[in-house]
Protein backbone atom coordinates (compact mmCIF):
# COMPACT_ATOMS: atom_id res chain seq x y z
CA UNK A 1 0.00 0.00 0.00
CA UNK A 2 1.12 3.53 -0.71
CA UNK A 3 1.87 6.21 1.85
CA UNK A 4 -0.93 8.40 3.19
CA UNK A 5 1.52 11.12 4.20
CA UNK A 6 4.96 11.49 2.67
CA UNK A 7 7.18 14.40 3.64
CA UNK A 8 10.77 15.30 2.83
CA UNK A 9 12.66 17.95 4.78
CA UNK A 10 9.34 19.61 5.51
CA UNK A 11 9.48 22.89 7.45
CA UNK A 12 7.17 25.70 8.48
CA UNK A 13 8.15 29.05 9.90
CA UNK A 14 6.09 31.66 11.73
CA UNK A 15 8.05 34.89 11.34
CA UNK A 16 11.58 33.92 12.46
CA UNK A 17 10.66 30.88 14.52
CA UNK A 18 10.51 27.43 12.94
CA UNK A 19 7.41 25.55 14.13
CA UNK A 20 8.39 22.45 12.18
CA UNK A 21 11.93 21.57 11.15
CA UNK A 22 13.34 19.03 8.70
CA UNK A 23 10.42 16.65 8.97
CA UNK A 24 10.85 13.51 6.85
CA UNK A 25 8.14 10.90 7.22
CA UNK A 26 6.47 8.14 5.26
CA UNK A 27 3.26 7.00 6.92
CA UNK A 28 1.79 3.83 5.36
CA UNK A 29 -1.95 3.50 4.69
CA UNK A 30 -4.31 1.50 6.87
CA UNK A 31 -2.99 2.67 10.21
CA UNK A 32 -4.29 4.70 13.09
CA UNK A 33 -1.39 7.06 13.61
CA UNK A 34 -0.81 8.83 16.90
CA UNK A 35 1.03 12.14 16.70
CA UNK A 36 2.28 12.85 20.22
CA UNK A 37 4.25 15.67 21.71
CA UNK A 38 4.02 18.42 24.31
CA UNK A 39 2.03 21.58 23.68
CA UNK A 40 3.78 23.80 21.16
CA UNK A 41 5.77 20.93 19.61
CA UNK A 42 4.41 21.57 16.11
CA UNK A 43 1.62 18.96 15.97
CA UNK A 44 -1.07 21.37 14.76
CA UNK A 45 1.36 22.83 12.23
CA UNK A 46 2.12 19.40 10.76
CA UNK A 47 -1.58 18.48 10.58
CA UNK A 48 -2.47 21.85 9.03
CA UNK A 49 0.18 21.28 6.37
CA UNK A 50 -1.29 17.82 5.69
CA UNK A 51 -4.79 19.15 5.07
CA UNK A 52 -3.60 22.18 3.09
CA UNK A 53 -4.52 24.91 5.57
CA UNK A 54 -0.86 25.94 5.62
CA UNK A 55 1.75 25.95 2.86
CA UNK A 56 5.28 24.71 3.64
CA UNK A 57 8.28 27.07 3.85
CA UNK A 58 10.72 24.24 3.21
CA UNK A 59 10.65 20.72 1.84
CA UNK A 60 7.76 18.77 0.37
CA UNK A 61 4.57 17.08 1.51
CA UNK A 62 2.29 14.68 -0.35
CA UNK A 63 -0.97 13.37 1.03
CA UNK A 64 -2.52 10.30 -0.64
CA UNK A 65 -0.14 11.02 -3.48
CA UNK A 66 -1.49 14.53 -4.09
CA UNK A 67 -0.79 18.11 -3.05
CA UNK A 68 -2.67 18.89 0.20
CA UNK A 69 -5.76 21.03 -0.33
CA UNK A 70 -5.28 21.25 -4.11
CA UNK A 71 -8.68 21.05 -5.78
CA UNK A 72 -12.06 19.55 -4.88
CA UNK A 73 -11.03 15.96 -5.53
CA UNK A 74 -8.13 16.14 -3.07
CA UNK A 75 -10.28 17.91 -0.47
CA UNK A 76 -12.91 15.18 -0.75
CA UNK A 77 -10.36 12.47 0.05
CA UNK A 78 -9.25 13.99 3.36
CA UNK A 79 -11.44 14.63 6.40
CA UNK A 80 -10.25 17.11 9.02
CA UNK A 81 -11.43 17.73 12.55
CA UNK A 82 -9.79 20.85 13.96
CA UNK A 83 -8.93 21.34 17.61
CA UNK A 84 -11.94 21.61 19.99
CA UNK A 85 -14.31 20.25 17.29
CA UNK A 86 -15.67 23.52 15.92
CA UNK A 87 -19.37 23.50 14.96
CA UNK A 88 -21.77 26.34 14.10
CA UNK A 89 -23.38 27.24 17.43
CA UNK A 90 -26.46 28.79 15.82
CA UNK A 91 -27.20 25.89 13.48
CA UNK A 92 -29.12 22.77 14.48
CA UNK A 93 -27.80 19.23 14.18
CA UNK A 94 -30.00 18.71 11.10
CA UNK A 95 -28.65 21.95 9.55
CA UNK A 96 -25.12 20.62 9.96
CA UNK A 97 -26.00 17.47 8.03
CA UNK A 98 -27.66 19.55 5.30
CA UNK A 99 -24.55 21.71 5.10
CA UNK A 100 -22.36 18.62 4.92
CA UNK A 101 -24.46 17.27 2.04
CA UNK A 102 -24.18 20.53 0.10
CA UNK A 103 -20.45 21.03 0.60
CA UNK A 104 -19.11 17.53 0.02
CA UNK A 105 -18.87 15.53 -3.19
CA UNK A 106 -19.11 12.04 -1.75
CA UNK A 107 -21.53 12.76 1.12
CA UNK A 108 -23.11 9.63 2.60
CA UNK A 109 -26.47 10.89 3.92
CA UNK A 110 -27.53 7.47 5.22
CA UNK A 111 -24.36 7.10 7.24
CA UNK A 112 -24.71 10.61 8.71
CA UNK A 113 -28.38 10.08 9.69
CA UNK A 114 -27.63 6.64 11.11
CA UNK A 115 -24.87 8.02 13.30
CA UNK A 116 -26.99 10.91 14.58
CA UNK A 117 -29.76 8.42 15.50
CA UNK A 118 -27.36 6.04 17.18
CA UNK A 119 -25.69 8.82 19.14
CA UNK A 120 -29.10 9.99 20.29
CA UNK A 121 -28.59 13.54 19.06
CA UNK A 122 -31.78 15.59 18.67
CA UNK A 123 -31.78 16.83 15.04
CA UNK A 124 -33.59 20.03 16.05
CA UNK A 125 -31.12 20.99 18.79
CA UNK A 126 -28.81 23.95 18.23
CA UNK A 127 -25.18 22.84 18.16
CA UNK A 128 -24.24 25.59 20.63
CA UNK A 129 -26.26 23.87 23.37
CA UNK A 130 -24.69 20.40 22.89
CA UNK A 131 -22.31 19.02 25.51
CA UNK A 132 -18.60 18.89 24.67
CA UNK A 133 -18.84 15.18 23.97
CA UNK A 134 -21.88 15.56 21.73
CA UNK A 135 -20.27 18.43 19.84
CA UNK A 136 -17.20 16.28 19.17
CA UNK A 137 -19.45 13.41 18.01
CA UNK A 138 -21.33 15.73 15.65
CA UNK A 139 -18.08 17.06 14.20
CA UNK A 140 -16.81 13.48 13.78
CA UNK A 141 -20.08 12.56 12.04
CA UNK A 142 -19.51 15.34 9.48
CA UNK A 143 -15.90 14.30 8.93
CA UNK A 144 -16.76 10.61 8.55
CA UNK A 145 -19.88 11.03 6.38
CA UNK A 146 -17.87 12.71 3.65
CA UNK A 147 -16.28 9.27 3.25
CA UNK A 148 -12.64 10.34 3.29
CA UNK A 149 -9.72 7.98 2.73
CA UNK A 150 -7.73 9.79 5.39
CA UNK A 151 -9.15 11.33 8.53
CA UNK A 152 -7.02 13.92 10.35
CA UNK A 153 -7.97 14.86 13.91
CA UNK A 154 -6.24 17.55 15.95
CA UNK A 155 -6.43 16.86 19.72
CA UNK A 156 -9.93 15.39 19.36
CA UNK A 157 -10.32 14.29 22.97
CA UNK A 158 -8.29 16.90 24.86
CA UNK A 159 -11.31 18.83 26.12
CA UNK A 160 -13.52 15.80 26.89
CA UNK A 161 -14.16 14.10 30.23
CA UNK A 162 -12.92 10.49 30.56
CA UNK A 163 -16.27 8.90 29.65
CA UNK A 164 -16.84 11.12 26.60
CA UNK A 165 -13.21 10.46 25.64
CA UNK A 166 -13.71 6.69 25.70
CA UNK A 167 -17.01 6.96 23.79
CA UNK A 168 -15.46 9.19 21.14
CA UNK A 169 -12.49 6.86 20.58
CA UNK A 170 -14.74 3.77 20.52
CA UNK A 171 -16.90 5.48 17.95
CA UNK A 172 -13.88 6.49 15.89
CA UNK A 173 -12.51 2.93 15.96
CA UNK A 174 -15.89 1.60 14.83
CA UNK A 175 -15.74 3.95 11.85
CA UNK A 176 -12.21 2.71 11.10
CA UNK A 177 -13.41 -0.91 11.21
CA UNK A 178 -16.38 -0.21 8.95
CA UNK A 179 -14.86 2.13 6.40
CA UNK A 180 -11.20 1.11 6.29
CA UNK A 181 -10.05 4.64 6.94
CA UNK A 182 -6.51 5.73 7.63
CA UNK A 183 -6.44 8.03 10.63
CA UNK A 184 -3.92 10.52 12.00
CA UNK A 185 -4.75 11.98 15.38
CA UNK A 186 -2.72 14.15 17.71
CA UNK A 187 -2.63 14.35 21.47
CA UNK A 188 -0.31 15.67 24.14
CA UNK A 189 -1.22 12.63 26.26
CA UNK A 190 0.02 9.26 25.08
CA UNK A 191 -2.41 7.52 27.44
CA UNK A 192 -5.30 8.63 25.24
CA UNK A 193 -3.76 6.98 22.22
CA UNK A 194 -2.25 3.82 23.65
CA UNK A 195 -5.20 1.60 22.84
CA UNK A 196 -6.13 3.01 19.48
CA UNK A 197 -2.86 3.70 17.67
CA UNK A 198 -0.74 1.18 15.83
CA UNK A 199 1.71 3.74 14.48
CA UNK A 200 3.37 6.50 16.45
CA UNK A 201 5.10 9.77 15.67
CA UNK A 202 6.76 11.66 18.53
CA UNK A 203 7.23 15.34 17.82
CA UNK A 204 9.18 17.51 20.27
CA UNK A 205 10.49 21.05 19.81
CA UNK A 206 9.51 21.20 16.10
CA UNK A 207 11.34 17.96 15.25
CA UNK A 208 10.29 14.34 14.74
CA UNK A 209 12.13 12.35 17.44
CA UNK A 210 10.91 8.89 16.54
CA UNK A 211 8.29 7.37 14.21
CA UNK A 212 7.19 3.85 13.37
CA UNK A 213 4.73 1.01 13.95
CA UNK A 214 4.03 0.76 17.69
CA UNK A 215 4.93 -2.92 17.89
CA UNK A 216 8.30 -2.40 16.21
CA UNK A 217 9.06 0.54 18.47
CA UNK A 218 8.21 -1.44 21.59
CA UNK A 219 10.32 -4.39 20.38
CA UNK A 220 13.33 -2.18 19.68
CA UNK A 221 13.41 -0.36 23.02
CA UNK A 222 14.46 -1.79 26.35
CA UNK A 223 14.93 -0.68 29.89
CA UNK A 224 18.32 -1.64 31.35
CA UNK A 225 19.23 -1.34 34.99
CA UNK A 226 22.46 -2.30 36.67
CA UNK A 227 25.38 -1.08 38.74
CA UNK A 228 26.39 2.47 38.03
CA UNK A 229 28.56 2.97 34.97
CA UNK A 230 29.39 5.45 32.29
CA UNK A 231 27.05 5.13 29.27
CA UNK A 232 30.12 5.69 27.07
CA UNK A 233 31.32 2.18 27.98
CA UNK A 234 28.24 0.54 26.47
CA UNK A 235 28.57 -1.71 23.40
CA UNK A 236 28.13 -0.27 19.90
CA UNK A 237 24.72 -0.30 18.26
CA UNK A 238 23.05 0.77 21.47
CA UNK A 239 21.41 4.15 21.38
CA UNK A 240 20.75 5.64 24.81
CA UNK A 241 17.47 7.54 24.81
CA UNK A 242 17.38 8.41 28.49
CA UNK A 243 19.69 7.72 31.40
CA UNK A 244 19.36 8.25 35.13
CA UNK A 245 21.90 7.48 37.82
CA UNK A 246 21.93 7.09 41.57
CA UNK A 247 25.24 6.74 43.41
CA UNK A 248 25.15 2.95 42.91
CA UNK A 249 22.78 2.30 40.03
CA UNK A 250 22.27 3.29 36.40
CA UNK A 251 18.95 2.99 34.57
CA UNK A 252 18.89 3.37 30.80
CA UNK A 253 16.23 3.36 28.16
CA UNK A 254 17.97 2.17 25.00
CA UNK A 255 17.14 1.49 21.40
CA UNK A 256 18.77 -1.60 19.92
CA UNK A 257 17.98 -4.34 17.45
CA UNK A 258 20.16 -6.90 19.23
CA UNK A 259 19.56 -8.36 22.67
CA UNK A 260 21.92 -7.02 25.35
CA UNK A 261 24.03 -9.96 26.54
CA UNK A 262 25.96 -8.25 29.34
CA UNK A 263 24.83 -10.04 32.55
CA UNK A 264 25.45 -6.90 34.60
CA UNK A 265 22.26 -5.42 33.14
CA UNK A 266 18.73 -6.42 33.98
CA UNK A 267 16.72 -5.97 30.83
CA UNK A 268 12.98 -5.34 30.85
CA UNK A 269 10.21 -4.41 28.45
CA UNK A 270 9.21 -0.81 28.08
CA UNK A 271 5.66 0.55 27.79
CA UNK A 272 4.54 3.05 25.19
CA UNK A 273 4.12 5.84 27.72
CA UNK A 274 7.64 5.39 29.11
CA UNK A 275 9.03 5.29 25.60
CA UNK A 276 7.37 8.58 24.62
CA UNK A 277 8.35 10.26 27.87
CA UNK A 278 11.97 9.19 27.36
CA UNK A 279 12.08 10.86 23.95
CA UNK A 280 10.43 13.97 25.36
CA UNK A 281 12.86 14.26 28.26
CA UNK A 282 15.78 13.58 25.92
CA UNK A 283 14.74 16.62 23.89
CA UNK A 284 14.19 18.71 27.03
CA UNK A 285 17.58 17.70 28.43
CA UNK A 286 19.29 18.66 25.20
CA UNK A 287 17.58 22.05 25.29
CA UNK A 288 18.67 22.63 28.89
CA UNK A 289 22.26 21.75 28.01
CA UNK A 290 22.15 24.05 24.99
CA UNK A 291 20.87 26.92 27.13
CA UNK A 292 23.55 26.40 29.73
CA UNK A 293 26.18 26.39 27.07
CA UNK A 294 24.68 29.52 25.64
CA UNK A 295 24.83 31.30 29.00
CA UNK A 296 28.44 30.34 29.57
CA UNK A 297 29.44 31.72 26.21
CA UNK A 298 27.77 35.01 26.94
CA UNK A 299 29.47 35.31 30.32
CA UNK B 1 -21.04 -15.12 23.13
CA UNK B 2 -18.17 -14.02 25.33
CA UNK B 3 -17.30 -10.43 26.16
CA UNK B 4 -13.73 -9.15 26.14
CA UNK B 5 -12.15 -6.84 28.69
CA UNK B 6 -8.72 -5.24 28.86
CA UNK B 7 -6.40 -4.65 31.76
CA UNK B 8 -4.40 -1.56 30.87
CA UNK B 9 -2.02 -2.02 33.80
CA UNK B 10 -1.11 -5.64 33.14
CA UNK B 11 1.63 -4.72 30.66
CA UNK B 12 0.42 -7.55 28.40
CA UNK B 13 -0.18 -6.46 24.79
CA UNK B 14 -3.93 -6.03 24.12
CA UNK B 15 -4.02 -8.62 21.30
CA UNK B 16 -2.43 -11.16 23.65
CA UNK B 17 -5.06 -10.41 26.27
CA UNK B 18 -7.81 -11.13 23.72
CA UNK B 19 -6.16 -14.43 22.70
CA UNK B 20 -5.76 -15.40 26.32
CA UNK B 21 -9.42 -14.71 27.04
CA UNK B 22 -10.58 -16.87 24.13
CA UNK B 23 -8.30 -19.73 25.17
CA UNK B 24 -9.47 -19.37 28.75
CA UNK B 25 -13.13 -19.53 27.67
CA UNK B 26 -12.38 -22.60 25.53
CA UNK B 27 -10.72 -24.32 28.47
CA UNK B 28 -13.64 -23.67 30.76
CA UNK B 29 -16.18 -24.72 28.13
CA UNK B 30 -17.68 -21.21 27.94
CA UNK B 31 -16.97 -21.37 24.20
CA UNK B 32 -17.72 -24.52 22.23
CA UNK B 33 -17.35 -25.61 18.63
CA UNK B 34 -19.62 -23.57 16.38
CA UNK B 35 -19.90 -20.59 18.76
CA UNK B 36 -19.29 -17.20 17.25
CA UNK B 37 -16.64 -14.80 18.55
CA UNK B 38 -17.71 -11.17 19.00
CA UNK B 39 -17.63 -9.23 15.72
CA UNK B 40 -14.54 -7.06 15.24
CA UNK B 41 -16.70 -3.97 14.98
CA UNK B 42 -18.41 -4.75 18.31
CA UNK B 43 -15.15 -5.46 20.15
CA UNK B 44 -13.72 -2.21 18.84
CA UNK B 45 -16.80 -0.23 19.86
CA UNK B 46 -16.82 -1.77 23.32
CA UNK B 47 -13.14 -1.48 24.18
CA UNK B 48 -12.14 1.58 22.12
CA UNK B 49 -9.20 -0.27 20.58
CA UNK B 50 -7.70 -0.42 17.12
CA UNK B 51 -9.48 -2.89 14.79
CA UNK B 52 -6.09 -4.27 13.72
CA UNK B 53 -5.55 -5.43 17.32
CA UNK B 54 -8.67 -7.59 17.17
CA UNK B 55 -7.89 -8.84 13.66
CA UNK B 56 -4.41 -9.80 14.78
CA UNK B 57 -5.75 -11.77 17.75
CA UNK B 58 -8.32 -13.57 15.57
CA UNK B 59 -5.67 -14.35 12.94
CA UNK B 60 -3.43 -15.88 15.55
CA UNK B 61 -6.28 -17.99 16.94
CA UNK B 62 -7.06 -19.10 13.40
CA UNK B 63 -3.41 -20.06 12.89
CA UNK B 64 -3.62 -22.17 16.04
CA UNK B 65 -6.62 -23.94 14.51
CA UNK B 66 -9.01 -22.80 17.23
CA UNK B 67 -11.26 -20.58 15.15
CA UNK B 68 -12.11 -19.99 11.49
CA UNK B 69 -13.26 -16.83 9.77
CA UNK B 70 -16.24 -17.02 7.43
CA UNK B 71 -15.96 -13.94 5.25
CA UNK B 72 -18.87 -11.58 5.67
CA UNK B 73 -20.40 -13.59 8.50
CA UNK B 74 -17.96 -13.74 11.39
CA UNK B 75 -15.39 -15.82 13.22
CA UNK B 76 -16.42 -19.18 14.66
CA UNK B 77 -14.90 -21.64 17.09
CA UNK B 78 -13.60 -24.78 15.38
CA UNK B 79 -11.32 -26.29 18.01
CA UNK B 80 -11.34 -27.16 21.67
CA UNK B 81 -8.85 -26.88 24.48
CA UNK B 82 -10.66 -28.82 27.19
CA UNK B 83 -9.10 -32.13 26.07
CA UNK B 84 -12.45 -33.87 26.51
CA UNK B 85 -12.16 -33.44 30.27
CA UNK B 86 -14.95 -30.94 30.76
CA UNK B 87 -17.17 -33.52 32.48
CA UNK B 88 -14.52 -33.96 35.17
CA UNK B 89 -14.45 -30.24 35.98
CA UNK B 90 -17.47 -30.31 38.29
CA UNK B 91 -16.27 -32.96 40.74
CA UNK B 92 -12.71 -31.56 40.69
CA UNK B 93 -14.01 -28.09 41.41
CA UNK B 94 -16.01 -29.47 44.39
CA UNK B 95 -12.91 -31.27 45.74
CA UNK B 96 -10.90 -28.10 45.38
CA UNK B 97 -13.53 -26.03 47.17
CA UNK B 98 -13.51 -28.54 50.06
CA UNK B 99 -9.72 -28.38 50.19
CA UNK B 100 -9.78 -24.56 50.20
CA UNK B 101 -12.24 -24.57 53.10
CA UNK B 102 -9.91 -26.87 55.04
CA UNK B 103 -6.92 -24.65 54.29
CA UNK B 104 -8.81 -21.64 55.63
CA UNK B 105 -9.84 -23.48 58.77
CA UNK B 106 -6.18 -24.30 59.28
CA UNK B 107 -5.48 -20.56 59.23
CA UNK B 108 -3.88 -20.09 55.79
CA UNK B 109 -4.43 -16.71 54.14
CA UNK B 110 -4.80 -16.15 50.35
CA UNK B 111 -1.12 -15.71 49.73
CA UNK B 112 -0.14 -18.84 51.68
CA UNK B 113 -2.77 -20.88 49.83
CA UNK B 114 -1.49 -19.68 46.46
CA UNK B 115 2.13 -20.33 47.45
CA UNK B 116 1.29 -23.82 48.72
CA UNK B 117 -0.65 -24.65 45.55
CA UNK B 118 2.09 -23.29 43.27
CA UNK B 119 4.90 -25.16 45.02
CA UNK B 120 2.92 -28.44 45.17
CA UNK B 121 1.97 -28.02 41.50
CA UNK B 122 5.62 -27.48 40.59
CA UNK B 123 6.97 -30.47 42.50
CA UNK B 124 4.17 -32.69 41.12
CA UNK B 125 5.04 -31.62 37.55
CA UNK B 126 8.71 -32.35 38.22
CA UNK B 127 7.86 -35.87 39.49
CA UNK B 128 5.81 -36.44 36.32
CA UNK B 129 8.81 -35.54 34.21
CA UNK B 130 11.15 -37.70 36.28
Amino acid sequence: MSAVIETGGLGKRYRRKWALTDCTLSVPAGHVVGLVGPNGAGKTTLLSLAVGLLAPDAGTIEVLGGVPGAGRAQLARVGFLAQDAPVYAGLSVADHLKLGARLNLGWDAGLARGRVDRLDLDPGQKAGTLSGGQRAQLALTLAVAKRPELLVLDEPVASLDPLARREFLADLMEAVAEQELSVVLSSHLVGDLERVCDYLIVLVGSRVRVAGPVEELLAAHHLLSGPRRDPATLPDGLEVISASHTDVQTTLLVRTSDPVMDPAWTMSEVGLEDLVLAYMSQAAGRRRRDNRHHLEVRK
Amino acid sequence: MIEFHLDARSGVAPYRQLIHQVRHALRLGLLRKGDQLPKVKDVVARLAINPNTVLKAYRELEYEGLVAARPGIGTFVTGTLDGGSLAAHGPLRRDLARWLARARRAGLDDESIEALFASTFRSASEEDIA
